[in-house]
């Protein structure tokens, strides 16, 4: 059973952010819950996944994350607690249908938990989605801790339901994804599922029996904006605000999320704690004046830890500019300044140098400088950086291979769009992808990219268009794309990368596939029927078999007409089934291997670059490592003198 | 349970390596092990995209008191535990100091960029030797091999996870272990992983303490 419902309350265990983030939600009385997969955010709907039939929940990966908002908002319109899911990009594909239902309001408590990446360890971007909160005029929080992260979801959810607005709940991944002590509370004893109705008889404005709608929109903009007043003086006595230091700091710092820990870790180690204070915002949209004026009342200079960017300092510094005739005039330090870092994501190191700044203190070492001299002398030819590559047997690899090999054939400068997953890393040339992918963006815009590329003969465009994507990236955002390229008679050809799940993010199920988030038997929505229906041309083809993909890739190429879809169908090999065993075990026929003598000039290691075969500088030839290869077997294709060997494991 | 003091509090371990070795179970099972009794822990941690092929890191701050940040300041972790060599010397580069100590896993794995020519690394006499300056001691333990030989070379992250208890800085008993294995891993992984725990517990436990510095156990 999971630790998130065995555990009996008052008891404390280590919890994942995002299992608290879940824990919070089942205390609330969770019904349903919905998302799309992302780093840091997808730990959330798994583990909700595995307690759902015992909490009575439905809970659901969704094609998109729009969808996955508008199926969450039908939940909350027939009165049940409903939760929805992303990372911070998700929130902005899903941001057209959050500004019309910000006016429209809610019936059941509604959560928009979206996980942020500052520093993009996981993303392709370190976007600030905060912002959406003041554009739209959604209420805002930002859990402080893990206990925090179960807390205030369970928190949230009874100020949703009162003042019947979604609201708003950042995560970071260093909270998402960071672990630490979580004490439980109860859970609602009530196992019944939530009933589930629609009132929609009633007079047509009444919030709880009429339309649901987003006009007359100035009448509804002016009850929104009455419930985010409602919303701020509850904020104003939020128990997730808090102050600690003395009376009259000399310093205050002002801080939101994780940020919070980096403050204190800081004060601790430069030993501040009682001449520095710092006021936690655990509600940072709107802010509560009140409770901002009497903190600030009482100090000269004011530090603003958080990230990414300075959204706090801006609210901030607009009430402070406001209370300035009552509170007197502020130095304000932050990211404004220079004292903190603008981009990238924050740790207590730089929170100690902008207070060491401040406070003109420059005594700080955090590492003794003999020893800082030495890690120079010593490290510096010694830590070979470690690229991002594919996995050994990954099916990625083979594929951008016969593309490669496809386009260089081909010879009239063809590149491929790039698009979102673990293929992404296929633009980091030469480690991943052999230099044929140009250009990344978002989830499904390499297919939107490619067809704008296809478009162009008329210009005089003569270079050859591809586009990848993999399964899920292709029911999130793929197909309207492709319906404009068919539409449009752009000329592409599109591979779509099929790895049986949502790959990147941990095997999350798709549309795609038979089992659904819960485990349910669920229609196959087939990709290569969509593309036919939509009027393209479809293959499927095996990428493992490097032949017959190069030579599908290259008649696509050479037809002039069209949009043409090549499925390359082979499953992760992080897959369950494909770590169960290898399919081959692979070798060096060392008698064969010609090594720095073969004409190859080393392929297997120097362009193929599988991590599983290594290049020895004693024998001076390639060397299969067994303990990293995945068995795949599809180095042996790639040999010119046929030295790598493989035999049915 | 009574609380033993710590050596320091807080108390700051990082166990690194390369995505794919285990690196989250290893910190997952500590810090278990740690919050049963009676400590609190943070971890910090990242994975999804970062660890294709990537280098990973956790860090565990243990105390007695409160939780700290995920993220360990500059110049403090007290243990590395790495389950690759050069991982263990890139951590010291920004976490380590001259008390740190250092247990690693022996057997490399290779970056692309040292697959393909374009880099170096280092052999095994300059790792011992760069370890060995940067730290209090440096123990190198076969972890992989030791793993292979159960079975499964990804136990590895287990024989290291018993050379820290090994160490006896932690409060933590091979008993305490085996409770959170029981209750996380089904019953037939039970009793291998037990066996790559003692592995890695007696390696550590019977080294000989003449001189610290750049002892290899084998």
């Amino acid at each position: 059973m999971s630790k998130l419902i065995d555990q009996r309350g008052d008891e404390e265990c280590l919890l994942m952010g995002n299992e608290a983030f879940a824990r919070g939600a089942l205390e609330a009385g969770l019904n349903v819950a919905y998302g799309y997969p992302g780093t840091p955010s997808s730990e959330i709907i798994e583990n909700l996944c595995h307690v759902a039939k015992e909490r009575n929940l439905y809970v659901e990966w969704s094609t998109n994350e729009k969808v996955a908002l508008e199926s969450a908002a039908a939940a909350s319109f027939a009165g049940l607690r409903s939760l929805c899911i992303m990372k911070q990009n998700g929130v902005h594909v899903a941001s057209d249908f959050l500004l019309h239902l910000a006016p429209s309001g809610i019936r059941g408590g509604m959560l928009l938990i979206f996980c942020e990446d500052p520093g993009a360890l996981s993303s392709v971007n370190e976007v600030e989605s905060r912002y959406f909160a003041p554009m739209i005029e959604i209420p805002l929080v930002e859990p402080g801790d893990f206990q925090e992260a179960k807390d205030m979801t369970k928190w949230a959810f009874e100020i949703s339901e009162e003042i019947k607005h979604i609201v708003m709940v950042r995560s970071v991944t260093r909270l998402s994804h960071g672990s630490g002590n979580v004490k439980f509370g109860t859970l609602p004893d009530n196992l019944e599922k939530g009933q589930a109705d629609f009132k929609m008889d009633g007079p047509i404005l009444d919030p709880d029996t009429g339309l649901i709608f987003s006009t007359p929109v100035i009448y509804k903009h002016q009850l929104q904006q009455e419930k985010i007043k409602k919303v701020r003086e509850i904020f104003e006595l939020s128990p997730f605000n808090t102050y600690r230091g003395p009376e009259k700091p000399a310093l205050l710092i002002i801080t939101s999320s994780i940020c919070y820990l980096y403050c204190k870790e800081a004060l601790s180690i430069l030993g501040l704690e009682d001449r520095v204070g710092v006021l936690k915002f655990g509600t940072t949209w709107p802010l509560p004046p009140k409770l901002l004026k009497k903190h600030a009342s009482l100090t000269d200079k004011i530090l603003i830890v958080e990230e990414v960017r300075p959204f706090l300092e801006e609210h901030v510094k607009i009430l402070a500019a406001e209370m300035a005739s009552e509170i007197g005039i502020k130095t304000f330090y932050g990211k404004e300044s220079g004292h903190l870092p603008s981009v990238g994501e924050m740790n207590p190191d730089f929170v100690i140098s902008a207070l060491c700044k401040i406070l003109e203190s420059n005594n700080y070492v955090g590492m003794p400088s003999d020893y800082e001299k030495k890690v120079g002398m010593l490290t510096s030819t010694q830590t070979p950086r470690r690229d991002l590559t594919f996995c050994p047997g990954c099916p990625h690899r083979a594929s951008f291979w016969s593309i490669h090999n496809a386009l260089q054939l081909d010879g009239r400068r063809g590149f491929v769009c790039g698009d979102i997953g673990c293929y992404s890393l296929a633009i980091l040339s030469p480690s991943c992808g052999f230099g044929t992918v140009k250009t990344l963006h978002s989830m499904g815009s390499g297919t939107g990219i490619a067809g704008g590329f296809g478009m162009l003969r008329p210009f005089g465009m003569e270079q050859p268009v591809l586009a990848v994507c993999g399964d899920s990236t292709f029911y999130h955002s793929v197909i309207p794309a492709l319906i404009n390229a068919v539409h449009n008679r752009a000329n592409i050809t599109l591979l779509v990368l099929d790895n049986g799940g949502t790959a990147m993010t941990g095997f999350q199920p798709h549309p795609g596939l038979k089992l659904s988030a819960m485990g349910q038997e669920t229609p196959v929505v087939d990709i290569v029927r969509i593309c036919e229906a939509i009027g393209a041309r479809v293959e499927i083809r095996d990428p493992f078999e490097l032949e017959e993909t190069r030579e599908a890739i290259n008649r696509f190429l050479e037809d002039e007409e069209g949009v043409k879809v090549l499925v390359l169908r082979q499953i992760c090999a992080l897959s369950p089934e494909k770590r169960a065993g290898k399919r081959y075990e692979v070798r060096i026929d060392e008698t064969v291997c010609l090594g720095e003598n073969c004409g190859c000039n080393r392929l297997c290691t120097r362009i193929f670059r599988c991590p599983g075969i290594n290049w020895s500088r004693e024998k001076r030839k390639a060397v299969i490592d067994n303990v990293i290869c995945a068995g795949c077997g599809v180095c042996s294709f790639i040999c010119p003198s046929g030295a790598i060997k493989k035999e049915e494991a | 349970m009574k609380k033993m003091q710590l050596l320091r509090d807080p108390y700051n371990i990082i166990i690194t390596g390369v995505g794919g070795q285990g690196n989250v179970m290893a910190s997952r099972l500590l810090a278990n092990v740690l919050v049963n009794n009676g400590y609190h822990v943070t971890i910090g941690e990242t994975f999804g995209a970062s660890q294709r092929g990537g280098s990973v890191m956790s860090h565990l701050r243990v105390s007695a008191e409160s939780l700290w940040s995920p993220q360990i300041p500059k110049g403090r972790a007290d243990i590395v535990v790495a389950l690759e060599p050069v991982e263990a010397i890139r951590v010291l580069i920004h976490y380590g100091n001259p008390g740190v100590k250092v247990l690693t896993n022996s057997r490399p794995i290779y970056p692309v960029g040292v697959i393909a020519g374009e880099m170096d690394y280092p052999s095994p006499e300059e790792v011992r030797e760069t370890l060995g300056q940067l730290s209090a001691y440096a123990l190198f333990i076969d972890a992989t091999d030791e793993a292979i030989k159960l079975g499964n070379p990804i136990m590895g992250n287990i024989v290291m996870v018993g050379a820290i208890v090994g160490l006896d800085e932690l409060p933590i008993h091979r008993e305490d272990f085996k409770k959170v294995i029981e209750s996380s891993l089904s019953a037939d992984k039970l009793e291998v992983n037990l066996k790559a725990f003692d592995i890695g517990l007696e390696k550590v436990k019977k080294r000989h303490w003449g001189d610290l510095k750049d002892i290899s156990i084998n």
